[in-house]
């Protein structure tokens, strides 16, 4: 029983690692620019796919290198083209926008992919289990664990240490007056975005290897990235790390006890903490608006 | 504009809609387009009532669609072999489910009220989903049929035929924009409006602001389950993708397609999106792109939709 706790628990951790990296990329667009982006599963989904294409090129190492910093190009690009069109117009269209691109996305990685799932080789080396006891504590998991950690504290160093992060802090307080401090704010945005997208290529990659390649495996991630971010706290990006941990384990837990509900459970969290404390956990008073 | 101006594309549209079954065919269409394009109009323009009236963004709204066809399947199914206590409680699940949520979330406002509402309609769909030998899972809810209707003696065959349902479907359409066209000219509808164009004003005025907005929330979320009960009725079916986040995504497109601020703008939408959803994913598999295309060209040049296109400046 202990064994199967344990199990789940470290399961939803890693499940959760992977909301929180979504959900974090998700969060810069949002408090920055406005903007929901439901595109975010597809770029995720792209990543993945364009990981698995470069993989006999360059192998694992490569593609897991690679494959983010070509969806974040992708990104960038899609930005300049589309997104950047809707900023500052009603809400509505950024999400319908971002919508349709999902749509578009989701369907691109069928076409040239294929509907099936396609097995994502990890190596051997990271394949093995490190203890006959605790068979789950493979190196693959470890190591994503580790790299996810690693991914938060450098996006978290770019923020608080470098100029671009410390003018997209400041874009997200007041982007009018940093605008009017000669930052070149469609830039700014245009690199923030294509910084989630990046993230959210990197979470695609590891994911891939962990619960299979297909179209579709954008699409079930965003929804709790969602909720990470409402239970987290808006605004807040420690709010939607920890928000995406507390959702992955939950809802590992509630697999051992309620199979049933590992789902739904995350979005009844959700409603607990809309009701309790709606800015959520570590979300500043005044940002529901 | 004048109440005479207005009574001409009124007339016009009943017109359309009350012949359609007699001309649909001849066009290459057939009956159950016709009934599908009004249920998806009845649930657009429900939708409309808080996107475009109330100034309140839903992408959560299949649900409550779907809530309502589980509603009348299941009660079909289980309970009792009756068409309209099945639509009745379809929607009264739907409401009250909406009526718990809405309560939860109407302090939130713009992206992050969307964002809230299209993940809250996932616990529904994962329900749906997972409770397999309740709801069929993901084959859907299957074995049962609606049944035909005995109004005051007369009966109502809508079992055996095509026609009889659509204008059952068109009587709900018309006795919900009628009533929605009513609380939409009452003093509450106005200040439904007041809020969409000025919400601190309105709360200066002495409006209680959320206590509305989760009125109008409540009301929309009932008659889009109404829509959702017809959907099952009209397909005999019902599975979990009445209650997913893209159909959700699908009636704001036709209310925002149509122009979603005229009345009858969610109903032109609905009927364009319906017949050409039908139309594209019977010639191609790739469906999901054309659709999608369909929402960033609407977002990029007809942001005000059909008939904000033919209007220039329409009235609210």
């Amino acid at each position: 029983m202990l064994q199967l706790v344990l199990f789940n628990v470290f399961n939803g951790l890693i499940v959760g690692a992977f909301y929180a990296l979504m959900a974090l990329g998700l969060s810069l667009i949002l408090n920055l620019s406005g903007v929901i982006n439901f595109a975010h599963g597809g770029f995720l989904a792209l990543g993945a796919y364009i990981a698995y294409s470069l993989m006999p090129l360059v192998g694992f190492w490569g593609a897991l290198l690679v494959a983010p910093l070509l969806t974040a190009v992708l990104g960038l690009a899609v930005e300049r083209v589309l997104i950047r069109r809707v900023y500052g117009r009603d809400p509505l269209y950024s999400l319908l926008l971002t919508f349709g691109l999902a749509y578009i996305l989701e369907d691109l990685a069928r076409y040239i992919w294929g509907a099936q799932s396609v097995p994502y080789p990890i190596p051997e080396a990271l394949a093995r289990p490190l203890s006959t006891q605790f068979f789950f504590l493979t190196g693959y998991r470890l190591f994503m664990v580790a790299l996810v950690a690693l991914a938060v504290a450098a996006l978290f160093f770019v923020l608080g240490r470098t100029r671009l992060g410390m003018r997209i802090r400041a874009g997200t307080l007041d982007l009018e007056t940093v605008s009017a401090l000669g930052v070149n704010v469609r830039v700014l945005r245009n690199l923030n975005f294509g910084l989630g997208i990046y993230l959210a290529g990197l979470a695609g990659v590891l994911a891939a290897g962990m619960l299979g390649l297909q179209p579709t495996i954008g699409t079930s991630l965003i929804m709790p990235s969602f909720v990470a971010i409402v239970v987290g706290g808006l605004g807040s990006l420690p709010g939607t790390l920890l928000g995406g941990l507390l959702i992955g384990v939950a809802s590992g837990l509630a697999t051992v006890f309620m199979p049933s509900a590992s789902e739904a459970i995350i979005y009844v969290m959700m409603g607990l903490v809309l009701l309790v404390r709606p800015r959520g956990l570590l979300g500043e008073e005044g940002r529901l608006k | 504009m004048t109440r005479l101006q207005q009574l001409g594309p009124t007339a016009l549209v009943w017109l359309v809609l009350l012949t359609m079954p007699f001309w649909i065919n001849a066009i290459g269409g057939y009956t159950e387009l016709a009934s599908r394009v009004v249920v998806m109009a009845l649930a657009a323009t429900a939708l409309n009532f808080l996107l475009g009236y109330t100034g309140t963004l839903s992408f959560g709204h299949a649900a409550y669609f779907g809530l309502g066809a589980y509603g009348v399947g299941m009660t079909l199914k289980y309970l009792v072999p009756s068409t309209t206590l099945g639509m009745l409680i379809g929607v009264v699940v739907g409401t009250v489910a909406a009526a718990v949520i809405g309560a939860l979330i109407v302090r939130l406002r713009g992206v992050y009220f969307a964002m809230v509402t299209i993940a809250f309609g996932q616990v529904f769909y994962f329900i749906a989903f997972r409770w397999n030998t309740v709801t069929g899972g993901d084959d859907g809810l299957t074995g049962w049929q609606r049944q035909p209707i005995d109004l005051a003696g007369i009966r109502l065959d809508i079992q055996h035929h095509d026609v009889a349902f659509y204008y059952l479907a068109l009587a709900c359409f018309a006795a919900s924009v009628g009533a929605m066209a009513l609380l939409l000219n009452s003093p509450f509808g106005r200040t439904l409006q007041a809020i969409r164009e000025n919400e601190r004003r309105a709360r200066f005025l002495g409006i209680a602001v959320e206590r509305h907005i989760w009125l109008s929330f409540v009301i929309s979320c009932a008659f889009v389950s109404l829509a959702g009960t017809l959907y099952a009725l009209l397909n005999n079916f019902t599975d979990p993708r009445a209650l997913r986040w893209d159909l959700s995504g699908n009636f704001v497109i036709m209310a925002v397609l149509g122009g979603m601020r005229s009345f009858w703008g969610p109903l032109i939408g609905a009927a364009v999106f319906v017949v050409l959803q039908d139309y594209v994913s019977s010639h191609t598999e790739n469906w999901m792109s054309i659709v999608g295309l369909i929402f960033v060209l609407v977002v990029l040049f007809f942001p005000r939709g059909v008939l904000g296109l033919l209007q220039r400046r329409g009235p609210a």
